[in-house]
């Protein structure tokens, strides 16, 4: 035993240590942060939900101009979610089908300037898109949805709206373009990572381009696809700047389900009433509004996430 | 079902890059044949020009004429899919949808030919899978999935998965590879008798496998990197293992390759 000349040599392991304290202290800083922003918003928004003398999740109405408050989001919430989903519905299915076109189909060399072209849509200010969605696209659109409501407008979708072609349905149209890079990005990254295994198995059974697509690709590529699109819808529910230009604002009360409504989403209207933020009070009212967003923007990522991980495993 | 197989002075490219030059060999109906050779002489390059499957990958062509029961597979007006459900393929690593149920792995190809007969589809997946041996280790559990299988079963599974569109010739590179000794020779007693139906050819590194499970063994090799692999013999196995004709095949056999 004494004779063993076995010796370990000591390892330093500084390096590790240092890296590992930053990292934790960043990770903290960030969580920190986010809790930091959504207590802030509670605290403010607090007091005024106290004072709301209508029910917050419930009610249409908006009056904190005078001394009593009014103010319910569910118009609001309706609004955003709409042109946020017709926003997806109208972008996943081309975002997907684009990322198949250039990942399966075109030559590598085609496929990637088609990806650089839509990735430069996200290069795109949102001002741009929102004088563009109102100035050219609501009325060059115009004519066509007249079309639609004459022919579809006893479905209450379709029904009467406002009298501009700033409606929901330009919004939506708008945001869907806004949110096509991303989630066409993100579905061509997990498309051109399918395993060659099981390209090739599919083909080798006697599959067609298309239909190896849909034995390998897309089961392959399905959970990123709806990580992808959750991400957008992320992005959706937050635009501001182009769906405050495009929206018209309407003064009715209660909610127009109609395509060719108007309205306000959570993000439009703080935006549009940023001047009002002169009382606590009014400013409180905005506040409990934003924080309803930032929870559903937040679900909304949460989900995206644990989609995106489970694909992994 | 099974066919002849003749391969006429092929030549095949990536690219700029000839892989392999002036093949000819003819497969009969009803054996096994094995490709053996050094590592990049071509094997798998031939063996996926028997079903076009080569095309898949971008810049690759073949020059030369490849016939099954003497009908030209580049022929003008063959489609490469049909030719794919008439030469069905194996590959080295088992490859099962990972999405899909053993059952759903094994009627996949049967789906992609327009069946939806859910009887018609029950008992093909039943003979495919007796035909590969597995069926009595999965019987119970169809529903799960593919990938929750041994690798040596995984692999039967995609056997079964080939024979189900009941194909007329089965290509398989480097089946055993990837698989324990136990699977390995599952596999073996499984080509035996798969070339009671079938054209079998299978491209394999391991000499005892070769004479094994094979009838006929060609020897391809390749003089030097960067020329083009050919191919050298090609015989009756026992007489390529006992008695070959050239110093290079005995040398290759018999360890003294190189
Ligand atoms: N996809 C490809 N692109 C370009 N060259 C290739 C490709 N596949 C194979 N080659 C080349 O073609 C030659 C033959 O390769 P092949 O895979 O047919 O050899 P092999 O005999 O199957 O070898 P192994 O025993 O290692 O599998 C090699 O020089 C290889 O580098
Ligand atoms: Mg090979």
């Amino acid at each position: 035993m004494s004779t063993s000349n076995l010796h370990f040599a000591t390892i330093k392991h500084g390096g590790d240590r240092s890296f590992r304290a930053g990292a934790i202290a960043a990770a903290v800083v960030v969580v920190l942060l986010v809790l930091f922003v959504g207590v802030f918003l509670a605290v403010l928004a607090i007091p005024s939900l106290r004072r709301d003398t209508v029910s917050f999740l419930t009610s249409t109405q908006w009056n904190v101009g005078t001394g009593t408050l009014q103010f319910g989001i569910a118009g609001l919430l309706w609004t955003t979610a709409i042109t946020s989903v017709v926003a997806m519905i109208l972008a996943v299915p081309v975002a997907v089908g684009t990322a198949l076109l250039v990942t399966q189909y075109v030559p590598p060399r085609v496929g990637s300037t088609i990806g650089f072209l839509i990735d430069l849509l996200a290069a795109v200010p949102s001002i741009i898109f929102g004088l563009w969605g109102l100035k050219l696209l609501g009325p060059f659109l115009g004519p066509f949805y007249d079309w639609l409501q004459r022919v579809l407008g006893w479905i209450p979708l379709f029904g009467k709206g406002v009298e501009s072609t700033g409606n929901v349905l330009t919004a939506s149209i708008v945001l869907a373009i806004m949110v096509l890079p991303i989630v066409s990005a993100m579905s061509r990254n997990v498309f051109a990572h399918t395993p060659r295994d099981h390209i090739e198995a599919a083909l080798a059974l006697g599959a067609t381009r298309w239909e190896m697509i849909r034995t390998a690709v897309i089961p392959y590529g399905r959970s990123g696809v709806i990580a992808a699109s959750m991400l957008g819808l992320g992005r959706a529910l937050g635009e501001t700047i182009a769906v405050m230009i495009i929206l018209s604002q309407t003064t009715t009360e209660g909610i127009n389900v109609s395509l060719f409504a108007g309205g306000e989403t959570f993000a439009s209207k703080i935006a549009n009433n940023a001047q009002e933020f002169d009382s606590p009070a009014k400013t409180g009212a905005y506040i409990a509004a934003g924080l309803v967003l930032f929870v559903v923007t937040f679900a909304v990522n949460a989900v995206a996430r644990v989609v995106a991980e489970r694909r992994v495993s | 079902m099974a066919k002849r197989i003749e391969v006429e002075d092929l030549d095949v490219y990536y690219g700029s890059f000839q892989a392999v030059a002036g093949v000819s060999l003819v497969v009969e109906p009803r054996t096994v044949t094995a490709f053996i050779g050094p590592s990049g002489c071509g094997k798998s390059t031939v063996l996926r020009t028997l079903n076009r499957m080569h095309e898949v990958i971008p810049g690759a062509y073949a020059k030369g004429r490849v016939s099954l029961d003497g009908v030209d597979l580049y022929g003008p007006g063959v489609d490469p899919v049909a030719v794919r459900r008439l030469v069905g393929m194996v590959f080295q690593r088992p490859n099962p949808f990972p999405s899909m149920s053993i059952y759903d792995n094994v009627a996949a190809g049967l789906k992609l030919n327009g069946t939806r007969n859910k009887q018609e589809l029950d008992e093909t997946v039943e003979r495919s899978l007796r035909g590969a041996n597995l069926w009595n280790e999965v019987k119970d559990r169809l529903n799960r999935a593919g990938t929750s299988l041994s690798g040596g079963q995984q692999q039967r599974l995609c056997i079964a998965r080939a024979i189900a569109v009941r194909p007329d010739v089965i290509l398989m590179d480097e089946p055993c590879s990837a698989l324990d000794p136990i699977s390995t020779l599952a596999i073996e007693d499984l080509i035996g008798e798969l070339k009671e139906q079938y054209t079998v050819v299978i491209v394999t590194h391991n000499m005892q496998q070769a004479s094994r499970v094979s009838d006929r063994t060609a020897f391809f090799n390749l003089e030097a990197q960067g020329l083009p692999g050919r191919l050298i013999e090609i015989n009756d196995t026992e007489t390529i293992f006992s008695n070959p004709s050239l110093k290079a095949t005995e040398d290759y056999i018999t360890g003294r390759f190189g």
